[in-house]
């Protein structure tokens, strides 16, 4: 029956917006991602960087790959799901929306330079040079300068509140530059090579070479869940501190190892 | 809308400071640049037209600060929000008025600029017609910064750092502009993204300023 169907789909996103239901349901995704991330991580470095054979252009130098797009594909990724959550935030003021973009910060902004870092040494010994101002390269800076202005957006205003709205409007006012950076590539002649990977093509390398980028990049995607998932569990010990579920959570496990494995 | 537009108007000529002075610096900055750097004059397009832009961004940034900070500090913003018929036209209103203090008062400025910096006279036209096209974008989207940051006490580098990353994409594609249009060339495609930049901002911008207005309202 349609009414109960929408009722019930209602009832669970406003339960979504429950500090103590998230808490308790992300329990075991915590750790499946994590054990998810570390086989692949491993998997995917290890077979991209022995197993995968040397690019008949570029040699060896273009194993960065394996570091460079999970990262850069992640880190958009990151600030798009931020981009959402400040959205949710400002629609249905829901507070899970501000712990998600809180929890989000830290991982994009490492990820975003470590994009960033990893191009520019791949770029060294293939275009000659360290930092090329094209149209994605740009781009990505000004999702690190997102990010980094998100963040000292945070640090400045002390109410929660308020935190949190400006916080969601910024994050969702700098979404316009994901599909900058992500169209770069097509709408204008740069040095950069276009997408891996596409919804409609094979990708132009050979499979030996794809299959474990595609490890690597779904490696670091459960590598993004365990990380956010575990900050957001934190940052949800934090602001509850005062309720009588997390007072019960501490006092019935004292040596709890699911609260002290995610620290 | 007349009655907003009377009001911004008279405002913004009352304090006759927050216009000239921005305008001021603009002034000083590019003469500093032909003092330093005698060798960038006379067409030397890229160069030039880099530093223009980003003297261009700059002061705008300076002029943002005061977008809403005298009617924070009086109280009159919180006014404005509440009892705003079109809180679109209300906003529009106040940075349309900016964009005349600033970006169009710039753009009139640009032959003494050319003449500063060594520019042939045929170049005048078009560099007007980008700064045009481009500065209501830059007051677009400084408006949400400073919306944003006008609660804040020391805020103004944290204006900078939220709106810069926005206004590089018309810093880039004006500069291109400028530089094609030095050295002869056709600059119609980057016009064409700072009219993209500027049209779109014009109708997502002051949505956005509206809800950070209402959020830095709070913080008083």
């Amino acid at each position: 029956m349609s009414g109960s169907f929408a009722a019930s789909l209602k009832q669970l996103w406003h339960k979504l917006g429950s500090p103590r239901w998230f808490y308790q349901i992300t329990h075991n995704w915590v750790r499946g991602f994590g054990v998810m991330a570390a086989v692949m991580l491993v998997v995917g470095c290890v077979w991209g960087l022995a197993f995968a054979p040397p690019d008949y252009q570029q040699g060896n130098s273009f194993r960065i790959m394996y570091v460079h797009v999970p990262a850069a594909m992640v880190a958009q990724s990151l600030y798009l799901g931020m981009g959402v959550a400040g959205f949710i935030g400002l629609v249905w003021r829901m507070k899970l929306a501000d712990v998600a973009i809180a929890a989000t910060l830290p991982l994009g902004i490492t990820l975003t330079a470590l994009a960033l870092f990893s191009g520019s040494v791949w770029g060294r010994p293939t275009w000659g040079s360290w930092w090329e101002w094209d149209g994605r390269t740009v781009s990505t800076l000004v999702m690190l300068f997102l990010y980094l202005g998100i963040y000292a957006l945070r640090e400045a205003i002390a109410e929660a509140d308020l935190r949190a709205r400006a916080a969601a409007l910024v994050s969702l006012v700098g979404t316009v530059n994901i599909p900058v950076i992500k169209y770069s590539v097509e709408w204008w002649n740069t040095l950069h090579q276009p997408a891996s990977f596409t919804l409609t093509e094979k990708p132009a390398m050979p499979a030996e070479m794809w299959l474990p980028l595609l490890v690597m990049v779904l490696g670091f995607y459960c590598f993004a869940g365990h990380n956010v998932l575990s900050r957001m569990r934190l940052e949800i010990l934090r602001r509850e501190a005062n309720t009588r579920w997390v007072a019960e959570l501490f006092a019935a496990k004292p040596v709890s190892a699911s609260i002290t494995k995610e620290s | 809308m007349n009655q907003l537009l009377q009001r911004e108007l008279t405002s913004t000529l009352r304090t006759r400071g927050s216009v000239t002075n921005p305008l001021g610096f603009l002034l000083l900055s590019l003469l500093l640049f032909a003092l330093v750097d005698p060798g960038a004059q006379g067409g030397q397009g890229s160069y030039l037209s880099g530093i223009f832009w980003v003297l261009i961004l700059l002061t705008n940034l300076l002029s943002l600060d005061a977008m809403f900070r005298r009617d924070f500090d009086s109280g009159a913003l919180e006014q404005m929000l509440i009892s705003a018929h079109m809180p679109f036209v209300a906003v529009l209103m106040r940075i349309f008025v900016h964009w005349l203090s600033s970006g169009l008062l710039m753009t009139l400025f640009v032959p003494l600029f050319g003449l500063l910096l060594g520019l042939e006279s045929e170049t005048f036209l078009p560099i007007m017609l980008v700064m045009l096209v481009g500065t209501p974008a830059l007051s677009l989207l400084g408006s949400i910064g400073a919306a944003l940051t006008v609660g804040f006490s020391r805020g103004g580098t944290i204006l900078a750092l939220l709106i810069l990353p926005l206004f590089l994409p018309v810093l880039i594609f004006g500069s291109a502009c400028i530089s094609a249009a030095v050295s002869g060339l056709s600059f119609a495609a980057p016009l064409t993204w700072l009219g993209l930049f500027s049209s779109s901002s014009l109708l997502l911008a002051p949505w956005a300023t509206w809800a950070a207005l209402k959020i830095s309202v709070e913080m008083q």
